[in-house]
């Protein structure tokens, strides 16, 4: 039965989990995720499901436990904040290039260096433009409420194995902080080691039987070999933005301006939106779901549309940059964000459009024609 | 008596084992990583468990041990394969799981990941060869490489003041109550590779009793990186490396020797 | 309905815990709700904040500038969410070591003494429900009973024992509250 609690967005994580019939979670704690590992130990899954909760010794270590149960096939996941993503990298870059599935999760603080343990947008780059080394992405979940924090496990996990590639839920201190309704799922039973065996066996290292070795690896000293494998990971990416973007449109029908945001960013700039309609001016909100694939296509229309285009986000200008590269110069794009921990206000991302687009616009639009002229 | 006539099953005094590929070892001749690999797999096929036995590849020599391992295998990132192993045996308590390392990746880059798995007794086996440098990488400097040795990032030979000692980590993790089981072998004569492979039999034999940690040393050559041939590594090994690294059982039973 | 608020002071003091109560009393009336706390090592003696929403529509931004309700109860918070309170809003806070009071004449002022009538009680943890009785008295945004079921949900079942009690420190807040700014709309009865 479905279930409906007051919680906080790591916790609403945590429970989706132990729901969603993961089979281990593998952390370290670092500030704003401490709860999911806390929630983790104290609900005692091994009882409830049979998942496996262990606190690793580091970041690193975490992710390789990763690595080791989801190259058997199973259910797997992990979470940490930015430094600790950071830490991550590598294994990240070994799944992406084993073709392994699992999720991570980032619940984001800000940058750089151990920076502050306040909420942050501020590694957009980190999360879609590879993070690790070698070319690969990672399709990227971003939660703009407790109740996605909750749904997103299940649809990670979904991706994960339709691709089998690592996948990232990009939160961040304010959604894995905050509490908000949530109905949580029903309990999804594990899938026993026969049926896994059964699903996965044709890849994952469950032991040699009936069959011929399993090997996974990321390694491929022949470089033809290496293409290939490089060629099929794109073609993953490619199929990703034909068939599994997502992204959400609210007030856009009639807007003459257009505000992009995600995660927490978009929540505050919906309030931008109304306060601006109150104002008698017409914006509208994109908000990517996906932050990659990234609904480049829709940009691209939508500024057929609109007069400018904000976006919104806590850092000093990341997404900004695909927006750009979406709209290819139709209309102006500016960045608004605080940083260091600093949570804009709907009011100031009301004021930081009208004065970097809606005043400024048209000026902005005809320097940008010029310079990319020249 | 034509050579057709000799070669039939009743003759047959010794076979190489099913569990190694016909692939041919990427190993330098007078390397025991050979010798290393034949006993593991001659073990797992000896006690029937190969539908059972997950291994793990480290990065360094080893590397591609599953091309040469019939088995499923996974290879992990520099250091990680501890962290891979537990992962793979929280989540399949009932399989065999090893790693098997060099001296670079289980006690440079691994060291945490070593001496963490260790103290959770993780019910796995670490087969750890060291040969006191890097092979893969052209023979830089290892944590085990002994005093005064050259190599070519202690060209000058190690100095302990600027470089440290070499590093016992196999006496380290015995004291970790975790771990039920450490010795230290080598493959270089037929005596030692027969010690060797009981010792492996031991460690797996560990695992089915759910002992917790098995941990074996194979002190080896490396005549690449030492620049000798391979009797004259093998020789200079039992000169220098031994006396530093003694072989024989430092934990049994969960026992300190 | 749509109740913007803000409750600001020291960790402790059970600010966080107010908020939460605030939050499922309004899942009990079926409303959109949100509690967004300051949250790190501010917590531990220092300054604590949480912005609580309950509304009947979706709620867009957790993360808020203005306030129709700005519950205070030290000085720092007094300082920093004054000016955050909406014209013709309302500003509720304790007296209870304060020694800046409030100036502005455009929202409704009110005082509870909280600390006071706790320590009277002889309980200091009931601080924050005469608190928020005070507040339920000016804006009965929830029921009585919806609140008690809060309290329910929100604290563990081993302290379900003191549950009377804290009914009985949020009638006391309610009989307690007093207006300080002189002009504006009369207090509600």
């Amino acid at each position: 039965m479905s279930e409906l609690k007051l919680m906080k967005g790591n916790e609403a994580l945590a429970e989706a989990a132990i729901r969603a019939g993961v089979d281990a979670y593998f952390g370290y704690p670092i500030t704003p995720q401490s709860e999911v590992i806390e929630y983790l130990m104290t609900e005692r899954p091994e009882l409830r499901t049979g998942m496996v909760v262990l606190q690793a010794e580091s970041e690193v270590a975490a992710i390789n436990m990763v690595y080791g149960a989801a190259s058997t096939g199973k259910k797997v996941m992990t979470s940490s904040s930015s430094p600790g993503i950071s830490l991550k990298q590598e294994g990240i870059s070994y799944m992406a290039g084993a073709e392994l599935p699992a999720v991570i999760v980032n619940v984001v603080r800000g940058g750089p260096g151990l920076g502050t343990i306040q909420p942050s947008q501020a590694d957009y780059f980190q999360s879609v433009k590879g993070g690790g080394h070698g070319d690969y992405k990672l399709y990227v979940l971003a939660p703009a409420s407790v109740q996605e924090m909750s749904d997103f496990v299940t649809d990670a996990f979904d991706i994960a194995f339709k691709y089998r590639a690592p996948v990232l839920i990009l939160s961040d201190g304010l959604i894995g902080q905050m509490m908000e309704k949530v109905v949580l799922k029903d309990q999804v039973e594990r899938i026993s080691d026969k049926d896994l065996i059964k699903m996965n066996g044709y890849w994952a290292t469950t032991g040699k039987k009936d069959r011929e070795r399993n090997i996974i690896t990321s390694l491929d000293l022949q470089s033809e070999k290496m293409e290939a494998r490089v060629h099929r990971l794109q073609k993953k990416y490619v199929k990703m933005e034909l068939e599994d973007l997502r992204y959400e449109t609210i007030d856009c029908e009639d807007a003459d301006y257009l505000i992009v945001a995600y995660g927490s960013s978009a929540r505050i700039s919906q309030k931008a939106v109304e306060l601006a309609r109150k104002k008698g001016i017409k914006v509208g909100l994109l908000r990517p779901i996906t932050l990659f694939p990234f609904p480049k296509k829709q940009l691209f229309d939508l500024a057929n549309q609109v007069k400018g285009i904000l976006s919104v986000e806590l850092n000093a200008g990341q997404m900004v940059e695909d927006v750009k590269l979406a709209v290819e110069h139709k209309v102006p794009v500016e960045h608004f964000g605080r940083t260091g921990g600093i949570i804009h206000t709907p009011e100031e991302v009301l004021e930081a459009l009208e004065q970097k687009i809606i005043n400024h616009g048209h000026f902005r639009h005809h320097k940008t024609r010029e310079s990319s002229i020249l | 008596m034509d050579i057709l006539d000799i070669i039939k099953p009743e003759n047959q005094v010794f076979c190489k084992t099913k569990l190694m590929t016909d692939t041919a070892l990427s190993y330098c001749p007078g390397c025991g990583h050979g010798t290393a690999h034949n006993l593991t797999m001659e073990v797992i096929d000896e006690m029937g468990i190969v539908e059972d036995t997950i291994g793990v590849a480290p990065v360094g020599c080893s590397v591609l041990a599953y091309d040469f391992m019939n088995i499923d295998m996974t290879q992990a990132a520099h250091g990680r394969a501890p962290a891979v192993a537990t992962g793979i045996i929280r989540t399949w308590p009932e399989k065999y799981v090893f790693t098997y390392q060099g001296d670079g990746d289980l006690a440079a880059i691994g060291t945490a990941e070593t001496i963490h798995a260790c103290n959770r007794g993780e019910n796995i086996v670490i087969i750890f060869i060291n040969n006191g440098i890097y092979g893969m990488t052209g023979g830089q400097m290892a944590p085990t490489t002994l005093e005064g040795m050259h190599t070519s990032t202690s060209p000058y030979g190690r100095e302990i003041k600027n470089m440290g000692s070499p590093l016992k980590i196999t006496e380290l993790i015995a004291n970790l109550p975790g771990v039920y089981y450490v010795t230290r072998q080598s493959v270089h004569t037929h005596k030692h590779v027969r010690k060797a492979k009981k010792a492996i039999r031991t460690a797996f034999e560990n695992t089915r009793l759910k002992k917790g940690l098995s941990f074996v040393e194979i002190v080896s050559n490396c005549n690449s990186g030492w620049k000798m041939t391979p009797n004259e590594a093998n020789i200079w090994m039992e000169e220098n490396m031994f006396s530093y690294f003694p072989l024989g059982d430092i934990k049994v039973d969960g026992k300190l020797k | 309905m749509s109740e913007e608020i803000i409750i600001a002071g020291f960790g402790g003091q059970g600010v966080l815990s107010m908020g939460k109560i605030l939050a499922y009393s309004g899942i009990m009336q079926d409303q959109e709700v949100s509690w967004m706390p300051s949250y790190g090592p501010e917590m531990r003696g220092g300054t604590a904040n949480v912005t609580v929403i309950l509304s009947d529509e979706r709620i867009s931004s957790p993360y808020l500038k203005v306030f129709d309700t700005a519950i205070i109860l030290n000085q720092q918070s007094m300082d920093k969410f004054e000016n955050t309170v909406k014209p013709n809003g309302i500003l509720l806070y304790d007296p209870n070591g304060i020694t800046h009071h409030p100036t502005r004449t455009d929202i409704e002022i009110y005082q509870i003494e909280g600390a006071k009538l706790a320590a009277e009680m002889g309980n200091k943890k009931i601080f924050n429900m005469i608190v928020l009785g005070a507040f339920l008295k000016i804006k009965p945004i929830v029921k009585l009973e919806n609140v008690l079921e809060g309290l329910k949900k929100s604290l563990s079942e081993r302290y379900h024992h003191l549950i009377p009690l804290n009914k009985e420190a949020i009638t006391k807040g309610m009989n307690h509250i007093k207006k300080k700014s002189k002009e504006k709309t009369s207090m509600p009865s």
